[in-house]
C-alpha cells in the first residue's frame, strides 16, 4: 500500500434533524425525539435549533484528520460527542451530510460483536453468517473455523443453537469471530465492554497482537485504560468537533479534565450522568473527621466524602447501594468503596439528605484523582456520574515513619499498610 | 494461502471515498456483486430459520396453497359454480395459487425484512437491497415444494404436458422480479412509515381478488377485461395456467398481457430501486 494515509477525513459533518418529520404524524415525530432523548444526551443542546421543538443538531462538525497506515488511534469523548457517528460514517452505515472521507485498504468494522447472530441457528452456522456479515469470505471463514471455535472454547457446543448458550458463551463466540477478522483497517466501537474479565483480557491481547502486525486501528472507547494500552494517538471529540489530536496520554488527560465539573461542589449542572434520575446527587464536599470542609485529602489522614442527594419522591429509599470509585489521572480504577460490602443490612435512606463515605486512613499518594459516584435503589441505577469530581491529595505520613512514597517509583498511587518481619535461621 | 490473501484484499476496492451521494450515483452493481456471498448467506439464513421450531416444518410450504385450493374448490367451484375454462377446478385454482402464494409471501417477507434486520442495518455496511432480495429468493424454496404438488396434481388428472412449459422459467423470473420490486418498495416505505405493516395483509387480500385466481379472465365481460389486465399479475397468472395446463387448455399465451406485465415490472423495478436508494441514505438514522 503506497498511499501516505489509511484514513483521511476532510471536514466530515453530520446533521440530524430532530423533530423535523412532524408531517409523518405526531406519534412518529415523538418516537424520533424520544429515541434521541433516550440514547443521545446531545438532545440537551436542542435549544440551538429552531423553535417549536424542531432542531438541527450537528452530531459531527467539520472533523478532519489523517491516520497513517499502522497507526492505532483512540477516539475519546463523552456520550454524544460524535464518536459513534464518526465510526458509522467511516463504516458507511450512515452518510455524512457534508465533507468527505477516504480510506485506503480493506476495512473491517466492529460496531457490535455478534451482528446478525440468529438464536435459532447453531454456533457453527452463526460463525459463517456473522463472519460473512463482517466481510470475511467463505474460504477465509473455513480456514479459520477451528481457530475461532478453539478461541471461544466452545468445541462441545458448536452444533447447539445459540439460544441455548449462556450469555457468556454467546459473547465468547461473537468475540472469537470478530477477533479473527483480518482487515487492513479495523474500526472498533466500545465492544470491549462485554464479557468476563479474563476473556476481555484475552481479546485485548489478541487486539494488541493485531495492532503489532501493522494494522491500522480506530478504536472508540470509554475505557481509558484500554485506550492507553492499545493506542499511540488519541483524538478527542467534544460536541461533534475535534478538539485535540495528538499523543494518547495528554489527550486522555485533557478528556478527563473536561469531564470534571467546573464548580466541584455543585453537581446540579453536571449532565453526563446515567440512571433513572429519581434520586440525584446534588452536591459533594470533602471533610475531615471533625466535619470541617477540606480542599484536599492527605495521605494517611481521614477523608470523608459527603454526598448530598435529593429524591423526587418523599418516601424513604429502601435497599440502596452507594459506591464511590477512585480513578487515577489516566482513568485507571484504583479502588471502589461499596456500601453493601461493609454494611450488613440493606441500606435505607431518607428521601433526601447526606450520605458520607468515611475512609479512616486515605491510602493515596500525592496526585490528582477522579471519583465516580453511583447510587442504586432497589436494584435500579438512579444516578451514575462518571468521573464527576476531582480529588487533590497531598502527601502525608501514611506509614507513620515520616517517609513519603518517592516520586517516580513504580506503584505510586495506592498506599498499602504493611509490615515486615525478620527471623534468623 | 498466499492466493487467498490476495483474493481477500482485492475483494474490496482498496480505495474508498465516502461523501454525500446523489440518488443514482450509488446504484452500483459492482458493490452488489462484491457482496454476493453475504447475499447467499442471508438467503440461506432466511431459508433455515423459516420453519425452525415448527412441528410440520417445510410442509407449511405445501399446506398453505393446498388448503386454499381445497377451500376455493368447495366454495367457488362447487357452491358458487364459478367457471374454470373447462379445466377441473382444483387444477385451475392450484395453477394460479402456486405463483400467487409465492408472490404474496414474498412481498410480505420482503416488506418486513428491512425493519426486521434493523440491528444489522445500524451496525454493518452492505448494500441494503440484499435484504429484501434475500427474502424473495428464500421464498423460491417454498415455491419449489409447491411445484412438486402441482406435478402430483397433473399426474392425478392425467394432464399431458405441453410445449407451453418452456415458458415456465421466464414466468418464474417475471414473478420473482415483480415480487422483488413490490417487496423492495414496501420495505423502504416501511422504514419510514410503519403503517406499511398493516397495509400489506390488506393489500395482498385485495390484490388476490383483483387477480384471476379463483375465476378466469374469460368470465369478465369483454369490455371490462382491459381494466383487469392493468394488473401486472393478471398476465402472469394466466400465463402459468397456459404453461402448466397446456394439455387440457388449448388457449394460447396472451402475449400482449404478458408483455404488458413485463413492462410494468420493469417500470416498477426502476421506481423501487430509485425510491430505495433515495431513502437508503437515511435508513440507519431513522429505522
Amino acid at each position: 500500500m503506497s498511499a501516505p494515509f489509511a484514513i483521511k477525513a476532510d471536514g466530515v459533518s453530520k446533521l440530524y434533524h430532530l423533530g423535523e418529520r412532524a408531517q409523518y404524524g405526531r406519534t412518529f415525530r415523538e418516537a424520533i425525539v424520544d429515541s434521541f432523548n433516550r440514547i443521545n444526551p446531545l438532545s440537551r443542546f436542542r435549544n440551538n435549533g429552531r423553535a417549536n421543538g424542531h432542531a438541527d443538531l450537528w452530531a459531527l462538525n467539520q472533523v478532519s484528520f489523517e491516520v497513517r497506515p499502522g497507526e492505532v488511534v483512540g477516539i475519546i469523548g463523552r456520550n454524544g460527542a460524535g464518536k459513534s457517528t464518526l465510526l458509522k460514517i467511516l463504516s458507511r452505515i450512515t452518510e455524512p451530510t457534508k465533507g468527505r472521507a477516504e480510506i485506503y485498504g480493506r476495512v473491517g468494522s466492529l460496531l457490535e460483536i455478534g451482528a446478525g447472530f440468529h438464536p435459532e441457528l447453531s454456533g457453527r452456522e452463526n460463525i459463517y453468517l456473522n463472519g460473512s456479515i463482517l466481510g470475511m469470505t467463505r474460504r477465509e471463514i473455513e480456514s479459520k473455523f477451528d481457530e475461532i471455535v478453539a478461541f471461544a472454547e466452545l468445541e462441545r457446543f458448536i452444533d447447539t443453537p445459540v439460544k441455548r448458550y449462556s450469555s457468556g458463551m454467546y459473547v465468547r463466540l461473537a468475540f472469537a469471530v470478530a477477533a479473527h477478522l483480518e482487515p487492513e483497517i479495523l474500526l472498533v466501537d466500545e465492544v470491549l465492554a462485554v464479557g468476563d474479565a479474563a476473556f476481555q483480557k484475552k481479546c485485548l491481547g489478541k487486539m494488541s497482537g493485531v495492532a503489532k502486525h501493522g494494522r491500522t486501528i480506530l478504536f472508540v472507547s470509554h475505557n481509558t485504560a484500554a485506550l492507553l494500552n492499545l493506542c499511540d494517538r488519541g483524538i478527542l471529540l467534544e460536541k461533534g468537533s475535534l478538539v485535540e489530536d495528538g499523543e494518547i496520554e495528554p489527550v486522555i488527560q485533557k478528556y478527563l479534565k473536561g469531564l470534571r465539573t467546573t464548580t466541584p461542589w455543585d453537581l446540579s449542572g453536571y449532565s453526563d450522568r446515567q440512571g433513572r434520575g429519581r434520586v440525584r446527587f446534588t452536591r459533594v464536599r470533602f471533610e475531615d473527621e471533625s466535619g470541617a470542609a477540606i480542599e484536599h485529602g492527605v495521605s494517611g489522614e481521614p477523608l470523608v466524602v459527603a454526598l448530598d442527594y435529593e429524591s423526587s419522591d418523599n418516601r424513604p429509599l429502601r435497599n440502596c447501594r452507594a459506591s464511590v470509585v477512585f480513578f487515577d489521572g489516566l482513568g485507571q480504577a484504583l479502588f471502589n468503596c461499596v456500601s453493601e460490602l461493609v454494611i450488613q443490612d440493606p441500606l435505607t435512606l431518607p428521601p433526601s439528605g447526606t450520605i458520607r463515605l468515611v475512609i479512616p486512613r486515605l491510602p493515596l499518594s500525592q496526585n490528582q484523582y477522579v471519583l465516580t459516584l453511583f447510587l442504586e435503589v432497589n436494584r435500579e441505577i438512579e444516578d451514575w456520574m462518571h468521573s464527576a469530581i476531582e480529588l487533590d491529595v497531598i502527601d502525608g505520613d501514611f506509614y507513620g515513619t515520616g517517609r513519603l512514597y518517592p516520586d517516580g517509583w513504580r506503584g505510586r498511587g495506592v498506599l498499602v499498610p504493611h509490615r515486615w518481619t525478620v527471623e534468623s535461621k | 494461502m498466499p492466493t487467498e490473501n490476495t483474493e481477500t484484499v482485492n475483494r474490496f476496492t482498496p480505495h474508498l471515498v465516502i461523501e454525500p451521494r446523489g440518488y443514482w450515483s450509488s446504484f452500483n452493481l459492482r458493490d452488489l456483486w462484491r457482496y454476493r456471498e453475504l447475499f447467499y448467506f442471508l438467503t440461506w439464513r432466511d431459508v433455515k430459520i423459516r420453519y425452525k421450531q415448527t412441528v410440520l416444518g417445510a410442509a407449511w410450504a405445501v399446506i398453505q396453497p393446498v388448503f386454499n385450493m381445497i377451500l376455493f374448490t368447495f366454495i367457488f367451484g362447487k357452491v358458487a359454480n364459478v367457471p374454470s375454462d373447462n379445466i377441473p377446478y382444483p387444477l385451475f385454482a392450484f395453477a394460479a395459487l402456486l405463483p400467487w402464494t409465492f408472490f404474496s409471501n414474498a412481498i410480505a417477507m420482503a416488506g418486513a425484512s428491512l425493519v426486521g434486520n434493523a440491528h444489522l442495518i445500524t451496525k454493518v455496511y452492505f448494500p441494503r437491497m440484499i435484504i429484501p432480495a434475500a427474502a424473495v429468493l428464500a421464498g423460491l424454496v417454498d415455491f419449489a415444494f409447491a411445484f412438486a404438488v402441482m406435478a402430483v396434481l397433473l399426474a392425478w388428472y392425467q394432464v399431458p404436458l405441453s410445449f407451453n412449459l418452456v415458458m415456465l422459467p421466464a414466468l418464474v423470473i417475471l414473478t420473482s422480479a415483480l415480487a422483488f420490486a413490490t417487496g423492495t418498495l414496501l420495505s423502504s416505505l416501511n422504514v419510514k412509515y410503519r403503517d406499511i405493516r398493516y397495509v400489506i395483509p390488506f393489500l395482498t387480500q385485495f390484490w388476490m381478488f383483483a387477480t384471476p385466481i379463483i375465476y378466469p379472465v374469460s368470465m369478465i365481460p369483454r369490455e371490462y377485461q382491459w381494466i383487469f389486465k392493468l394488473n401486472p399479475l393478471t398476465g402472469i397468472i394466466e400465463g402459468y395456467r397456459v404453461a402448466l395446463l397446456g394439455g387440457v387448455n388449448h388457449t394460447g399465451f396472451d402475449w400482449v398481457a404478458i408483455g404488458f406485465s413485463a413492462l410494468v415490472t420493469l417500470f416498477l423495478l426502476a421506481y423501487a430501486a430509485r425510491h430505495f436508494r433515495s431513502t437508503e441514505r437515511v435508513f440507519a438514522d431513522i429505522i
